[in-house]
């Protein structure tokens, strides 16, 4: 079921063509629907923040748009092409031209910062060992993090690994850019620092970004679009002043952390999940 | 539940592992031999960093455990053979069960605890860390990318490694032979020559290069399946390492019951 949907029609990011557009998306775990059809775009060379709480299906939203969950139904169309019915060659295309950030930075513990950056360089461009050296440097000096080169991910701290992880995104020069929960255990000035970096990037590189994050302060920075998904459905998509006045309930009590009633059992945590009622409460 | 559905869904589950561990290796497989007529190699420096841990390191380690099993053996023979008044076959029959069949098992076994449960370890850390999805996320396929390297080194190393068991195993019955059953250094070697004929190294090969194939495949499988949470990294390596062991002692008798079957009469 979708929410109330605030009117797009006065954005002037309607005028271009959405960089990834979601219809009808479903997605299941076994016999439970976590996404229940929602809907979206997301414009072109602007920032998404995709909000929720613990359970509302947004990082299984962001698996699917990367295709590490496959659909049940709908389509994703990701710069015009059908990412979601596609081969996993042509997929494996577009994803050169898609960068993502995880939540915990996915750097590989055994390389080197600079050789995570230098990864996707030397696995799908010609390029020579000194050029690639130079984009390194770019890359990590982009997020802040020159002179950590030859530093081991488990030598830096969580807001440097987020950074590195980030330019390890950026390391292909990707048109769309994907982040789940930058903001997420890094204390309130890293973040902040992490939350300026997406800004600037979204400034310098007119990249679309797509953030998934449950820290409000964070979103309403960085957002210029904002969805909120609770149980699956999209509660509103809008931008941030539209949902900082919205009157929907489930809205002000996500903004104004109210908290949810407590669960008494499975059934009401597998509900809480899917937000599928249970045949045996039907 | 009844009996014969127990034995049936085992026996599925069984006949599926088996299949996603073929399917692991076919990919593999494909990602050496055909990729780079695509314009994609295979990661050589990582390829001979893993043989270098997966071979080189386990020398020592292999060495000791073969000359001991070497010994074990020639004192085990020794013990009939001294009443029926044959010592001096016992060079032969340590030089056979070596080569066919402790040489392979034994280097089998020790790559298992040392290489297939790290492969279990690593890749399923990398699974935890989200470093799994993050290569797909960059159109990096983890089977060309972490399987492929590690089969390379393991079917160049295996046959190597067991080689040198064989021939420490030797040594080590060599020992007894020598201290114990009259013989001398150069007798005890002339009469393992004699002993063995070609087919019987190549036996032993054949079943060390199948060897690494599933201890490859099975430590990779693991740390693919491993679930959510630290723990389940270590219930994968305990089951590559247990399951490795069983696969391989069914893939040695499949082995050596062709080998029997096909041998000249």
């Amino acid at each position: 079921m979708e929410g109330d949907r605030i009117s797009r029609s006065d954005f002037p990011a309607e005028r271009s063509a959405p960089a990834i557009s979601v219809r009808d998306l479903r997605v299941k775990y076994g016999e439970h629907e976590i996404l229940h059809g929602i809907s979206f775009d997301a414009p072109a060379g602007q920032t998404l923040v995709i909000l929720g709480g613990s359970g509302s299906g947004k990082s299984t939203l962001l698996r699917t748009l990367v295709g590490l969950e496959n659909p049940s139904g709908g389509s994703i169309r990701i710069r015009g092409k059908d990412f979601a019915g596609m081969k996993e060659s042509e997929r494996d295309e577009l994803r050169k031209k898609m960068g993502m950030s995880f939540q915990s930075g996915a750097l590989f513990g055994s390389m080197t910062v600079a050789e995570n950056v230098a990864l996707p360089l030397r696995e799908h461009t010609q390029l020579d060992e000194s050029t690639i050296d130079i984009m390194v440097r770019l890359k990590l000096n982009q997020v802040g993090l020159s002179g950590f080169e030859n530093y081991m991910p488990a030598q830096l701290s969580g807001g440097m690994k987020k950074r590195a992880a980030i330019a390890r995104a950026l390391a292909m020069d990707p048109e769309v850019l994907f982040f789940d929960e930058p903001s997420a255990g890094l204390d309130p000035i890293i973040a902040a620092g992490i939350d300026e970096l997406i800004l600037k990037l979204k400034q310098a590189f007119h990249i679309t970004i797509l953030v998934v994050t449950h820290e409000l302060s964070s979103a309403f920075l960085i957002a210029d679009r904002m969805l909120l998904l609770i149980k699956g459905n999209i509660v509103v998509d809008g931008t941030p002043e539209e949902l900082r006045q919205s009157t929907q309930p489930r809205v002000r009590q996500f903004l104004d952390r109210i908290p949810e009633q407590e669960l008494t059992g499975e059934i009401d945590y597998l509900q809480m999940l899917t937000g599928e009622i249970p045949p045996e409460r039907q | 539940m009844p009996i014969t559905e127990e034995i049936g869904g085992v026996t599925i589950g069984g006949l599926a592992y088996v299949g996603d561990l073929t399917r692991l290796t076919l990919g593999a497989a494909r990602a050496v031999l055909l990729d780079p007529f695509r314009g994609r190699t295979v990661r050589w420096s990582r390829s001979i960093h893993q043989a270098l841990t997966v071979g080189v390191m386990a020398i020592p380690v292999v060495s000791l455990i073969s000359f001991f099993v070497g010994l074990i053996l020639a004192l085990q023979a020794a013990y009939e053979l001294r009443r029926l008044g044959a010592l001096h076959l016992v060079a032969g029959t340590v030089a056979l069960s070596m080569t066919r069949e402790l040489g392979p098992l034994m280097t089998a076994v020790v790559v298992i605890g040392r290489s297939g449960s790290a492969f279990a370890a690593e890749i399923g850390t990398m699974k935890v860390n989200e470093e799994i999805d993050a290569l797909e996320t960059m159109a990096l396929e983890p089977v060309h990318f972490l399987v492929a390297p590690k089969l390379v080194a393991m079917v160049l190393m295996m046959p190597c490694l067991t080689t040198w068991s064989d021939f420490m195993g030797i040594v080590g019955g060599g020992v007894f032979g020598v201290e114990s059953a009259g013989f001398t250094w150069h007798t005890y070697l002339r009469a393992t020559i004699d002993a063995m004929v070609q087919r019987d190294i190549f036996i032993g090969l054949v079943k060390s290069v199948m060897f690494a194939i599933v201890i490859t495949a099975v430590g990779c499988q693991e740390g693919f399946t491993t679930g959510l949470g630290s723990e389940e990294v270590g219930r994968s390596t305990t089951a590559a390492v247990v399951k490795s062991i069983f696969l391989v002692i069914v893939m040695d008798l499949v082995f050596t019951s062709i080998f029997y079957v096909t041998a000249p009469r």
